[in-house]
């Protein structure tokens, strides 16, 4: 869903003559081509379907639906549910990822014994997948019996917190976040150590102490990596799957479930693909207008 | 109002010494400029009076106080860095006024000192700016203008000047030097740039692996270096090191015997060579002249017209090329063979240690001494 917004600012690209005088839009028009038809047959499918009738248990229901499928999600108020936890998630987890990210990065850049193993180890969880990461977190970490925090919790004599079900939207962004951290620390790090160190240097000889240093040359200068981080974070927060349809399923109720879920539990498990196609529709257009504010921010970020 | 002294200050990572045992008074309001080639350990000395390089032993006193372990900021000194180290993401007015705002200094103080330090470096009309959107020199200027806000005791230069072109290197060298006299302030400048060094400096200290060779004024460094290192490494162009063989010492001075087998008689000290041994002498291209009875025989391998002045380098055999400095109307032609002499009281003689031999005469430079303060 994100795709068509790269597709066409490469598309717009194309048909410009070099410096040379070769017209160079049939070498470009090849790529463009298989672009465009990638995104363009989903994107037509998705749309056709969206205003028909479709029901994948029940073939004698065919015909138009006209806008009924839209009206029918916006008057349900699961949707609403959907995108508010879409952007609790997606907003949680890059709040999460920046800070935690920051503090990695300022941390694993300074000189350590075991720096290197350290360094590995704080970027190992994004190798994880997403499917495999919420089965350890499930059920080796979070289970109420089994779990690690239980036992921890419990011999504290605190009794065990039964995540999924007290939290469920929460423990889901702790786990996304656990994947998503490495990538910010990683993005960040490189960042530090293109930091002039003699800036650094500078601020210690202004009076500067540690804290001041942080705020004042540190953060700033990571400013641009991290709207990087965020704009590439958000692309794919912005359609975490795997890690509720392993924990809860998106419950309790519509507890944890986000747009991408819901569109899934509308198009086969109630196995009503209009209506689900339709949720698809509205994922493309609050992607579009995300990636569109990203864009001009970033853009904008980065000319200064 | 500021002296610094070091007491056999050492540094050393593991068991390499960087610095091994430096002993060195800078009075007040003295411009002292560290020279030596690179990795003579120059900068961390530099480094290590700013307090951001640990010192491994011995004493700094700032104002007769040991500041070994005071951090850098509580030292009273402001730095000038080599990448000028302007904080990218503040305008120039920021950037300068920084200490003063991490120290509480309020606003329309801050301000007042920012715009003094502007207009004494004509930064007025770019403070709004930020630094990406200056040149080079202006960048420069700011990183002075910073360390002028703050008015430190000390001004500690890292070779603030080795980023700049030629021409804008010349203009930035003369600012500065005008800085230091309407300042009045003590200030340290590191360079590897001998002409720097001379043109600047009230006292020179050459510095080579960590220990330092020689003290002093240009003009004392000039003519009379203290051993042959000292020797080669200022002035420009070089001195001509020789390799003689002594063949007499005597009250008057020492006989040597030149390249080709003629000999000259330099006034210096020479109780300590042996007839026989080998020496270096030293000689500034400036002492050398091209004339028909001279004791040296050599060919013109290259000649360089400079106008003013013409610089000849001559083949006489055996050592280096023996560089002579003519008048602009020279009329040296490659090829010629030519004779060279000497004005033997303005030349150096090394022992085989390397160490000056002590002229006999020492010409009195105190006139010659730049500003008097």
């Amino acid at each position: 869903m994100v795709a068509t917004t790269t597709t066409s600012s490469q598309a717009s690209h194309g048909g410009v003559r070099s410096g040379r005088g070769v017209d160079t839009r049939p070498l470009i028009w090849p790529s463009v081509g298989v672009l465009l038809i990638w995104m363009i047959i989903p994107l037509a499918l998705t749309l056709w379907f969206s205003i028909r009738n479709y029901k994948l248990d029940d073939p004698s229901i065919t015909g138009f639906a006209g806008l009924g499928n839209y009206s029918y999600l916006l008057t349900d108020p699961s949707l609403t549910t959907a995108l508010l936890n879409t952007l609790l998630l997606v907003g949680g987890v890059l709040i999460a990822t920046v800070v935690f990210g920051t503090l990695f990065a300022v941390l694993f850049d300074q000189d350590f014994w075991g720096k290197g193993v350290a360094r590995l180890l704080v970027i190992a969880p994004f190798f994880v997948m997403p499917t495999v990461a919420a089965l350890v977190w499930k059920n080796l970490l979070m289970d109420p019996v089994n779990g690690l925090f239980a036992f921890i919790t419990r011999s504290l004599g605190l009794g065990a917190i039964t995540w999924f079900s007290d939290m469920p939207l929460f423990s889901i962004g702790i786990i996304v976040a656990w994947q998503w951290i490495p990538f910010a620390t990683l993005i960040l790090l490189t960042a530090m150590q293109s930091l002039d160190r003699e800036q650094i240097e500078a601020a210690r000889m202004d009076g500067a102490k540690a804290v001041s240093r942080f705020i004042h040359i540190i953060v700033p200068h990571l400013g641009r990596p991290i709207t990087v981080v965020v704009m590439i974070e958000t692309i794919f927060l912005l359609s975490v799957f795997a890690e509720i349809l392993v924990t809860t399923s998106g419950g309790p109720g519509d507890a944890s479930t986000n747009l991408t879920y819901l569109i899934y539990k509308n198009a086969l498990l109630d196995f009503d693909v209009g209506l689900g196609s339709a949720g698809g529709v509205i994922a493309i257009v609050l992607a579009n207008i995300v990636a569109f504010f990203l864009v001009r921010t970033v853009a904008r970020n980065l000319d200064a | 109002m500021a002296t610094v002294a070091l007491k056999s200050v050492k540094k050393s990572y593991g068991d390499i010494n960087i610095i091994q045992g430096v002993d060195l008074d800078i009075q007040d309001r003295e411009f002292v400029v560290f020279v030596g080639p690179s990795g003579c350990g120059k900068s961390t000395l530099l480094r290590m009076i700013a307090g951001l390089e640990e010192i491994t032993a011995g004493e700094l006193k700032i104002d007769g106080k040991v500041v070994n372990d005071v951090p850098p900021d509580a030292r009273g000194l402001a730095m000038v860095f080599q990448s000028y180290a302007l904080y990218p993401h503040m305008t120039v007015a920021n950037n300068m006024g920084f200490a003063l705002r991490l120290a509480g200094v309020p606003k329309a103080e801050r301000d007042a000192k920012v715009k003094d330090a502007a207009r004494i470096l004509q930064l007025e009309p770019l403070l709004q700016r930020k630094p990406g959107q200056l040149s080079g020199g202006q960048r420069q200027r700011v990183a002075i203008g910073r360390a002028i806000v703050r008015q430190p005791k000390v001004f500690l230069f890292d070779e603030p000047l080795s980023n700049l072109d030629a021409a804008l290197r010349v203009q930035m060298r003369i600012e500065i030097a005008r800085l230091h006299s309407s300042l009045a302030a003590t200030m340290i400048y590191v360079t590897h740039d001998q002409i720097e060094a001379m043109t600047m400096a009230d006292r020179i200290v050459v510095l080579r692996s960590g220990k330092i060779e020689q003290v002093g004024t240009p003009l004392e460094l000039y003519h009379y270096p203290a051993n042959v290192f000292v020797a080669g490494f200022i002035g420009s162009p070089k001195m001509n090191l020789v390799p003689v063989k002594v063949q007499s010492a005597g009250a008057d001075g020492i006989t040597i015997v030149l390249p080709g087998g003629g000999t000259a008689m330099i006034p210096v000290q020479s109780s300590n060579a042996a007839a026989g041994s080998a020496a270096t002498l030293g000689v500034r291209p400036e002492n050398v002249a091209i004339s028909a009875d001279g004791p040296i025989a050599g060919e013109i391998t290259v000649v360089e017209h400079l106008g003013g002045e013409t610089l000849v380098y001559v083949n006489v055999g055996e050592g280096p090329f023996i560089t002579v400095k003519a008048g602009g109307d020279s009329a040296a032609n490659v090829g010629a063979r030519v004779r060279l002499s000497l004005k033997t009281d303005e030349a150096n003689v090394f022992d085989t240690n390397g160490a000056a031999m002590v002229p006999k005469v020492r010409k009195p430079l105190a006139d010659l001494e730049k500003r008097g303060h």
